[in-house]
C-alpha cells in the first residue's frame, strides 16, 4: 500500500516536471523576445546580460509601437476584422445548416467538394480573384475578404461550415418537426430555433475566423496594398516603416537606430493584443470547443 | 401523404437556398479562378493598356520553374523536408501533448491554456522573426551531450532528421495547437469504462496506448495528417508560397510562371495528402 503510494507521489512529480519543461519551451520564444526588447543598445552587445536588463528600458517598445502605427492600426484592423468574422460566422452557420438538415438532390456531392475546398492552396485561385477585385476597384479595400467571407469562400471556411454542420446534425429532428407544426416558417426554424440553441460553435468559429483574419498577411499584403494597415503587415515591413519615422539623418545617435531589440518589441506587441484576448476568452473557448463536439458524436 | 410530398418538396427548395451563397461563392471564388489558373498556367500573361493578353506557350512554365528558376531549386527541396519530416513530427507531439493533457490532475487547465496559445498568437511575420532573430530555437541546445552525440557519431543520414526535430522543437510544438485540440477532444470521449476493464485483466499502461487509445483516435490521426499537411503548406514555414506571390509582379515570370508554380505546388500538396491517406486513411478490417 504504502509503496503504491510513493510511486504515485513520483510519477505525479514525473508528470509535473515534464508539463513545467514542454510549457517552458512553447512559452520560450515570448520570454526571449521580452528579455530582447526590454535591452537598450548596450545590454544587447554586452555578453554578460543574457535574460535580465540591467535597467528597465521601455523606449523600445515605445518606437515599436509608433512603426506598427499604435492604436489607428489596432482599431481600424480590429473593426474591419469583426466585421468579416461576423460575415463568415453568418454565412458559415447558414450553409452548415443547409447542408447539415436538408436532402436535397445534390447535397452530398456538394458537401463533399465544399470539404475539398480545404486542400486547394490560395495560390491556385487568387491571382484571377487579384484582377477581378482589380477590375471592380475593390483593392485597398476591405472586400477582398468581406465578400469570400460572405459567400463561404473565406480563410479556412470549410472548417466553419463544417463545425456548424457537425453541430446542427446533433440537434434532434423532432425539434423542427414540432416547429414546422407549430406554423413557424423554415427561416424562424434556423434564426429562432436553431441558431440560439449553436452557441458553442458561433463561440468557436467566430473567434476563429476573427484571429486567423487578423493574423493573415500573405492576402492583406497584396489587397491592401498599404492602404489598410494591419499589425502583421506592418510587421513585415518593420524596417521601412522604422526608417521612414525615424530616418537615419537623425540617428547619430546609436540609441535610436534600427536593432534587435525594437524587432523584438514590434514583434511581441504584435502578440500582446492577441494574448490579452486569449485570456479573457480561453475559458469560454475551452467549454465552446467540448461543447460544439468537432469530433463527432 | 399529399401533404408530406409537399412539405419534402419545399423541404428541398428550402435546403438549396440556404446552400446557394456557398454555390454562388463556389463558382465565382473558388471554380472561374481554378480554371483561369490553369490557363494560365500554358500561356505568357501580358498586361497592356487594353487589358489582359494571353498567349499559348505549351508546358514552358512549367519547365521553367522545375529545371531553371534558382529560388524553386531552393525552395522546392526545402518543401518537401518540411513535408517529410515537420509534418509527422507535428502530429506524432500533438498526440503526445494530449495524452499529457487528457490525465485529471491539477493545473491541468493552467497547462491547457499554455498549450493552446500559440493557436492564437501565430502568425506569418511573427513566425518569420521569431526564426530570423533566433528565438525559434533553444538557446544553447549544441551544448546538450545529447545533441552532441547525435551530431557527431550518428551518420548524416540518420543524424540529420533527429538534428532538425531539435532545431525546430519550438515551431513543431507552436504547431500543434489545433490537432491538440481535435485529439484531445477524441479521448475524453472515449469511454473510461474500457480502460478500467483493461486494467482489471492486467494490460499495462503502453499496452493500453497501443490497443486502446491509438485505435480509438485513428481516424483522428489521418484528418490531423490533412490538417497539419494544409497548414504548414500554406503557412509563411513554406518559402515556396513567397516565391510565387513574387514571381506573379516580375516582369520576366508574371501570372503565367505563378499559375505553373502553384500547380506544381498543389500536386505536390495533394501528393503528401494521398501519402498520408494511404498509409492513415483507409478502412480498417
Amino acid at each position: 500500500m504504502k509503496i503504491k503510494k510513493i510511486y504515485r507521489a513520483i510519477s505525479r512529480l514525473f508528470f509535473y516536471i515534464t508539463m513545467i519543461a514542454v510549457g517552458f519551451i512553447f512559452l520560450y520564444p515570448l520570454i526571449i523576445m521580452f528579455a530582447e526588447s526590454s535591452k537598450d543598445v548596450h545590454d544587447l552587445v554586452n555578453p554578460l546580460v543574457r535574460w535580465l536588463p540591467t535597467h528597465i528600458y521601455t523606449a523600445n517598445f515605445t518606437r515599436a509601437w509608433n512603426v506598427l502605427g499604435g492604436f489607428d492600426t489596432l482599431l481600424i484592423s480590429s473593426g474591419y476584422m469583426l466585421l468579416v468574422a461576423v460575415c463568415q460566422t453568418v454565412s458559415s452557420a447558414f450553409i452548415g445548416y443547409g447542408f447539415a438538415k436538408f436532402d436535397f438532390k445534390l447535397n452530398k456531392p456538394l458537401f463533399l467538394l465544399m470539404i475539398c475546398t480545404f486542400i486547394l492552396p490560395d495560390q491556385v485561385t487568387f491571382m484571377p480573384k487579384y484582377l477581378m477585385f482589380k477590375s471592380f476597384g475593390m483593392l485597398k479595400t476591405i472586400m477582398p475578404f468581406l465578400l469570400p467571407a460572405l459567400f463561404g469562400q473565406g480563410i479556412k471556411n470549410a472548417i466553419f461550415i463544417l463545425i456548424y454542420y457537425q453541430f446542427f446534425r446533433m440537434i434532434p429532428k423532432a425539434l423542427d418537426e414540432a416547429a414546422e407544426i407549430d406554423g413557424a416558417g423554415f427561416f424562424r426554424i434556423f434564426a429562432g430555433i436553431h441558431l440560439p440553441l449553436a452557441v458553442p460553435a458561433t463561440v468557436v468559429v467566430f473567434i476563429f475566423s476573427f484571429v486567423w483574419h487578423w493574423n493573415e498577411s500573405y492576402l492583406a499584403d497584396l489587397y491592401f496594398e498599404d492602404a489598410i494597415r494591419t499589425f502583421p503587415l506592418a510587421l513585415t515591413k518593420f524596417t521601412e516603416y522604422f526608417q521612414k519615422l525615424y530616418p537615419v539623418e537623425d540617428a547619430g545617435n546609436p540609441l535610436l537606430r534600427m536593432n534587435e531589440g525594437v524587432r523584438m518589441a514590434g514583434t511581441l506587441l504584435c502578440i500582446i493584443p492577441l494574448v490579452i484576448l486569449y485570456l479573457f476568452v480561453e475559458p469560454k473557448l475551452v467549454e465552446s470547443l467540448d461543447r460544439a463536439g468537432i469530433t463527432g458524436e | 401523404m399529399e401533404k408530406k410530398r409537399k412539405l419534402s418538396g419545399r423541404k428541398r427548395w428550402v435546403g438549396l437556398f440556404f446552400v446557394s451563397p456557398w454555390l454562388l461563392g463556389f463558382i465565382v471564388f473558388t471554380v472561374y479562378p481554378f480554371f483561369s489558373t490553369i490557363r494560365y498556367s500554358f500561356s505568357r500573361v501580358r498586361f497592356k493598356l487594353a487589358g489582359m493578353e494571353t498567349t499559348f506557350v505549351n508546358i514552358r512554365n512549367f519547365t521553367d520553374v522545375l529545371f531553371k528558376d534558382p529560388d524553386f531549386k531552393l525552395a522546392l527541396p526545402q518543401y518537401l523536408v518540411q513535408l517529410f519530416l515537420f509534418v509527422p513530427m507535428v502530429v506524432v507531439f500533438s498526440i503526445l501533448l494530449s495524452l499529457l493533457l487528457n490525465g485529471r490532475l491539477k493545473g491541468q487547465g493552467f497547462f491547457r491554456a499554455v498549450f493552446f496559445l500559440p493557436v492564437i498568437v501565430i502568425s506569418g511575420p511573427v513566425v518569420k522573426n521569431l526564426q530570423t532573430m533566433g528565438a525559434a530555437t533553444l538557446r544553447g541546445m549544441g551544448d546538450f551531450p545529447v545533441y552532441r552525440f547525435i551530431s557527431g557519431s550518428l551518420p548524416d543520414f540518420l543524424s540529420a532528421p533527429v538534428l532538425y526535430i531539435f532545431d525546430n522543437a519550438i515551431l513543431i510544438l507552436w504547431y500543434t495547437g489545433v490537432q491538440t485540440l481535435i485529439f484531445l477532444s477524441a479521448m475524453q470521449k472515449t469511454d473510461r469504462s474500457i480502460y478500467e476493464a483493461s486494467m482489471v485483466d492486467g494490460a499495462s499502461g503502453w499496452q493500453q496506448f497501443w490497443k486502446i487509445t491509438i485505435p480509438t483516435i485513428k481516424p483522428f490521426i489521418f484528418l490531423n495528417a490533412i490538417y497539419t499537411i494544409v497548414d504548414v503548406s500554406m503557412s509563411a514555414m513554406n518559402p515556396i508560397i513567397m516565391d510565387i506571390k513574387q514571381a506573379m509582379f516580375d516582369i520576366k515570370k508574371g501570372f503565367g510562371f505563378a499559375s505553373a508554380a502553384s500547380w506544381i505546388y498543389f500536386f505536390i500538396l495533394l501528393l503528401a495528402v494521398l501519402i498520408s491517406y494511404l498509409l492513415l486513411g483507409r478502412e480498417r478490417r
